[in-house]
């Protein structure tokens, strides 16, 4: 069980661009993290923002955040004022949609499909600001999970196998690296699955390639922590 | 581990002989496995970025990104300098600092949640003007921002820090009882004092609403800041002064989140209640709204 707040920095922090730590720092805080999980640089993106964002969003600069942690500036950074400027020098393109009933139920929710520069990368996740900038992702391609990202975090796509789970951890174990957190969802029985793994050390590209060359496993994608800027 | 109880902290460090800053102090390093002074160095950073927003809004008017609000921190410290002020030079001189940093925070300015942007204004500015007072060294003042934590933390787990739980009672005021806490460790009040702050701060903060106008950051959230940074002051005064919460503090925490649970959702942060459901906050917001070009920053 995480205590909610367990440190110091969260109280008397984090350091933010204003002027809401919910609707600012929080939704530059998803946008970074979403580009984290597609794991490369923004082509295109659809973002949704439900019930308290998408009233107030607005004028707490929700989208300028947004952007802007799509382009991978983090909470913290000035230039988050510029995001629709950089992004457009970026050629990254936007559409915006406001809906009033959250998907999830908690009122500051966000959907974001993200495709990625080498057109075939795209994903879609779904992910709540609950409070002093911090964020978590709730479904990512249509998995449900609770994810935080300030661990390095590994997603495994694969089958609904017995021994899935004991071969990728088995090779985490090579790389003496432990599991901090780590949960499952998988579409039906039997079919497509996910592991998400919060890791405590960050594994080498030689784990992740023998990972990923598994047979029970489709796909990876390695979401590194939030930069060590976060002042 | 994290702090549950304000008599926890209060006797963790009476025991230890020394202030809830420097227990707090090593508790968070134990826990974070970083040492002290990396940690005194990243606290040191968050009062510099406290500082330097404070003295963005006070050298020159600094407006919202909307342009609702703004300009009126150096109002305020101009008055102060030129006038006889009524409730006192340096009541007038922190309000005015509070003022400037949530006047910055508006205007999309970097900022430290303390605890949460739409509470940012109070300990930099309460800190900060009791260490010009005191005459402290910075160190001093960055240490009092653990105790401040510390305190912040025990409201935060057990009655939250978001308006749209707990109402602003557990923002601005959980601010203000920080800052009450700050001030009495900075002018060396012993741990028990510290605790008698927060509670005499808390208790008279009780119910008050999270109505923001349009939903924004701005009013009534930038004055409010004003006002509860100079009554963190008196909140400190009346526990060095021997002043005793007759209610034990952390009772007081406890009735802030009963309070909290029996506020009704319309004065949670929803806009929808209070100054929000006002004529003029209507209107605002439906100015708001009617102006609104997503991802653009015009």
């Amino acid at each position: 069980m995480r205590k909610q707040f367990s440190s110091l920095f969260d109280i008397v922090g984090p350091v933010m661009i204003g002027p809401s730590s919910s609707h600012t720092a929080g939704a530059a805080r998803i946008g970074a993290l979403a580009r984290r999980i597609l794991g490369e640089e923004v082509a295109k993106a659809h973002i949704i923002l439900y019930e308290s964002l998408a009233l107030t969003g607005r004028g707490h600069g929700t989208d300028l955040a947004l952007l802007g942690g799509l382009l991978g500036l983090a909470s913290h950074d000035p230039e988050l004022v510029e995001a629709a400027q950089r992004a457009s020098a970026a050629g990254l393109t936007v559409s915006w949609q406001l809906e009033q009933r959250s998907p999830t139920g908690h009122p500051n929710t966000v959907y974001l499909e993200l495709w990625g520069r080498s057109s075939e990368v795209s994903t879609y996740i779904l992910a709540e600001s609950r409070g002093g900038g911090k964020v978590r992702v709730v479904s990512i391609d249509g998995f449900p999970v609770d994810m935080a990202g300030v661990h390095p975090t590994l997603l495994v796509y694969h089958q609904d196998r017995a021994g899935a789970v004991a071969q990728v951890g088995a090779k985490l174990a090579q790389g003496d690296i432990n599991i901090a957190f780590m949960e499952l969802a998988r579409t039906e029985r039997g079919k497509d699955a996910l592991m998400v793994m919060e890791l405590d050390q960050e594994p080498t590209a030689e784990i992740l390639a023998e990972i990923a060359g598994l047979s029970v496993v489709t796909k990876i994608r390695f979401c590194p922590p939030e930069g060590e800027a976060k002042l | 581990m994290s702090w549950e109880s304000l008599a926890q902290l209060v006797t963790a460090a009476t025991e230890a002989g020394s202030s809830i800053g420097q227990v707090a102090l090593r508790q968070e390093a134990r826990e974070q496995e970083v040492s002290e002074a990396a940690l005194l160095k990243r606290m040191d950073e968050h009062l510099t970025v406290m500082q330097e927003a404070a003295h963005r809004g006070l050298e020159a008017p600094v407006y919202s990104q909307r342009g609702f609000t703004g300009g009126q921190a150096p109002l305020l410290a101009r008055y102060a300098e030129t006038h006889t002020t009524l409730s006192g030079k340096e009541t007038v001189q922190v309000a005015a600092m509070a003022t400037a940093v949530m006047e910055v925070n508006a205007s999309m300015g970097r900022i430290v949640a303390a605890p949460t942007a739409g509470s940012s204004g109070i300990m930099p500015a309460v800190v900060t003007l009791v260490a010009e007072r005191l005459q402290l060294p910075r160190e001093k003042v960055v240490l009092s921002l653990f105790c401040a934590g510390a305190v912040g933390m025990v409201i935060a787990n057990i009655a939250g820090i978001s308006g749209a739980e707990a109402g602003c009672q557990a923002e601005v005021g959980a601010a203000a009882a920080m800052g009450a806490a700050a001030a009495v460790e900075l002018a060396d009040g012993t741990p028990h004092q510290v605790a008698q702050a927060a509670a005499i701060m808390l208790k008279n903060v009780l119910g008050l609403v999270c109505d923001p106008v349009a939903g924004l950051v701005e009013v009534p959230c930038i004055k409010r800041n004003g006002m509860y940074a100079a009554m963190a002051i008196l909140a400190a005064d009346m526990a060095l002064a021997g002043v005793e919460s007759v209610i034990p503090p952390d009772e007081v925490i406890a009735a802030l989140a009963e309070v909290g649970k029996a506020m009704p959702m319309s004065l949670r942060e929803t806009a929808q209640g209070g100054l929000a459901a006002t004529p003029t906050g209507q209107r605002l917001m439906a100015e708001l709204q009617a102006s609104s070009h997503w991802g653009s920053s015009l």
